[in-house]
């Protein structure tokens, strides 16, 4: 609706709902400026060596970051490799394969997992994912506990159980994302697949390459969600700050040790050294979510400019 | 048919059934899940959950009355700030969806949405905990406020633009101004959409912890005074889940259950709000 004078009560409307438009603006803006502002005294005195320091030490004032920007990554990472090919055969499953009857009600029980609360995940892992994963631990053959990966005593906490819990929580944000980049895939791609004699598993294959971009940004969209994970990777992960490899040892995330110190900063280059890791948990989140939503974005593009009027018809195999 | 044929046709069943697995393998957390709260939390409930305070340690008993109201006022207070804001806010992005602002605006509405928790938690903390030195209710009501605001905004834009535009174009042409066709037409149009997602914002934000263990923190007491620390569901189960008491144990874990059932219900009711909505709507 294009006037070409817009009424002045229109121009009032406009800019009046443009302020409460703007708020939101201003939180994100708000959110990195007070974070900077309030890790002042940690950024001048440590400036980059905070990043790189290993010793996390309040009381003689030594705050080194790597252990938990370690952790953060690390569990992140791991939760992806655990949770991407199970995200990916929901998706496929639910949007190509399934019933039409069973659809619905997948969709409800996979949205159902990101409906759980943080902290009942971390209740839950806390008295039965961890007593699962000590004994899993115990099972493991000593020839495996020599090596880096498995090395440790076998408490339970640990990498490999933050690790299991982010995978669950992350698997609904990637499948659902990844089920609608599927369904934007325009049937045509799967039709000429089927026509050239593909089996149906060759068709989706072809679906998936076409909706690739958008796929890997489902999947970097989970990632995003397992860096900021806090209560359930807090009470699952040891809490302890240490750079390893292996997936038995305690470890610490960012996320976390802002949540366990923060009330007990008892000076003020504590605190703001908790406040600067949480500026570069803001900083990496940001970055991974643009990235993804920019990988999203582009994918729809495409499929709305190639296909000017998609009709997305069930394709049925040949 | 020849081997190659019959091979790919293996092949594709194979896969097939490894997607169908992925969703069962998916299932099993969520069954274990709903059947430890169910058999933990439900088995711990009992009226003095639901009417006592916390007792000290070694006094059985006590319950999460406090923390029950805590976070009813928490997320009263976070909808009082995030269902006007975000509102409006996701009319003018549907009312102007092109413009350079609205995607400017839409695109920090997805950003916030991805902010982690905990972070949200520390700018509130700086925001109202810190100028005051004190922890408050008020504080964790921002902090969960700003959580809602994107889905408030982004459900609301979606929802409006699913309003016929025949509705809009026959207000605007009997001489309706743009704000009367919105407030008296389009909104009441999109009412029950747009109540939903106030609803599933609620049932989120009604599960955050991490925000609040440094803006509203905790209290052991009745307490009703926004400009005080409160108790809270959610920081309660979490001070009694890393505690070394059996009987806190229990009370957590009937927390849990009642946090679960809460989110649930608002989650259902939601649903039944969207069904009668695509019901209204069909021709």
């Amino acid at each position: 609706m294009s006037n070409a004078r817009p009424s002045a009560d229109d121009r009032k409307f406009r800019i009046g709902t443009g302020i409460f438009a703007a708020v939101v603006l201003l939180i994100v803006i708000g959110i990195g400026v007070e974070l900077t502002r309030q890790s002042l005294l940690s950024i001048q005195k440590f400036g980059m060596s905070f990043w790189k320091g290993t010793t996390w030490d309040p009381v003689a004032g030594e705050f080194g970051a790597l252990p938990f920007i370690w952790g953060t990554l690390y569990s992140g990472l791991l939760a992806l490799l655990l949770s991407t090919p199970i995200a990916l055969g929901i998706a496929i499953y639910v949007s190509e394969l399934s019933p039409r009857l069973l659809r619905q009600p997948l969709t409800y029980l996979t949205e159902l997992l990101a409906a759980i609360p943080s902290i009942v995940y971390g209740l839950w892992g806390v008295f039965v994912l961890v007593p699962i994963v000590r004994k899993i631990e115990l099972w493991t053959p000593d020839v495996l506990r020599k090596t880096p990966l498995f090395k440790g005593p076998p408490l339970g906490v640990g990498m490999l159980a933050a690790a299991l819990i982010l995978a669950v929580m992350v698997i609904p944000f990637s499948s659902s994302v990844a089920r609608e980049i599927l369904k934007n895939v325009p049937a045509a791609q799967r039709e000429a697949a089927y026509a050239l004699g593909a089996t149906r598993w060759e068709a989706i294959k072809v679906a998936m390459g076409y909706g690739k971009t958008g796929i890997i940004g489902a999947v970097m969209l989970g990632f995003g969600r397992a860096l900021g994970e806090t209560m359930a990777v807090t009470m699952v992960i040891g809490n302890s700050p240490q750079v390893s490899a292996s997936l038995f040892a305690p470890q610490y995330t960012m996320a976390a040790v802002i949540a366990n110190e923060f009330t007990e900063a008892a000076d003020e280059l504590y605190l703001h050294a908790l406040i600067e890791i949480g500026l570069l948990l803001f900083v990496i989140t940001i970055i991974v979510n643009i990235v993804s939503r920019l990988l999203i974005w582009s994918m729809k593009k495409r499929v709305v400019r190639r296909v000017p009027v998609a009709p997305v018809a069930e394709a049925q195999p040949a | 048919m020849t081997s190659n044929a019959r091979r790919r046709k293996i092949i594709s069943r194979i896969a097939e059934t490894c997607c169908a697995l992925a969703v069962l393998i998916a299932l099993v957390p969520l069954v274990m899940i709903f059947f430890y709260v169910i058999k933990e939390g439900f088995g711990s409930l009992n009226l003095a959950f639901f009417t006592n305070t916390p007792k000290p340690v070694g006094e059985v008993g006590g319950g999460m009355a406090n923390a029950i109201v805590g976070t009813l006022i928490l997320i009263g207070l976070a909808a009082l700030f995030a269902v006007p804001v975000g509102v409006i806010c996701g009319v003018h992005l549907s009312e102007y969806p092109d413009s350079r602002f609205s995607a400017i605006v839409r695109f920090a509405a997805d950003v916030l949405n991805g902010v982690p928790s905990i972070v949200v938690g520390i700018f509130a903390y700086g925001l109202v905990v810190l100028p005051v030195k004190r922890f408050s209710a008020i504080a964790g009501g921002v902090a969960l406020g700003f959580l809602m605001l994107p889905i408030v905004v982004r459900s609301t834009e979606e929802l409006l633009r699913l309003v016929p535009s025949g509705l809009r174009e026959g207000a605007l042409a009997l001489g309706a101004t743009r704000s009367r066709a919105v407030f008296t037409v389009i909104i009441p149009a999109a009412l029950p959409g747009i109540l939903t997602g106030i609803l599933v914002a609620l049932a989120r934000v009604a599960g955050e912890t991490a925000p609040l263990l440094f803006t509203s923190f905790n209290n052991q007491f009745w307490s009703t005074n926004i400009a005080q620390p409160i108790a809270s569901l959610t920081v309660q189960v979490f001070t009694y889940a890393i505690s070394p008491y059996d009987d806190w144990h229990r009370q957590a874990w009937a927390g849990a259950f009642l946090l679960v059932m809460i989110i649930l219900t608002l989650s259902i009711v939601a649903r039944l709000a969207v069904r009668r909505l695509e019901r209204m709507n069909r021709p």
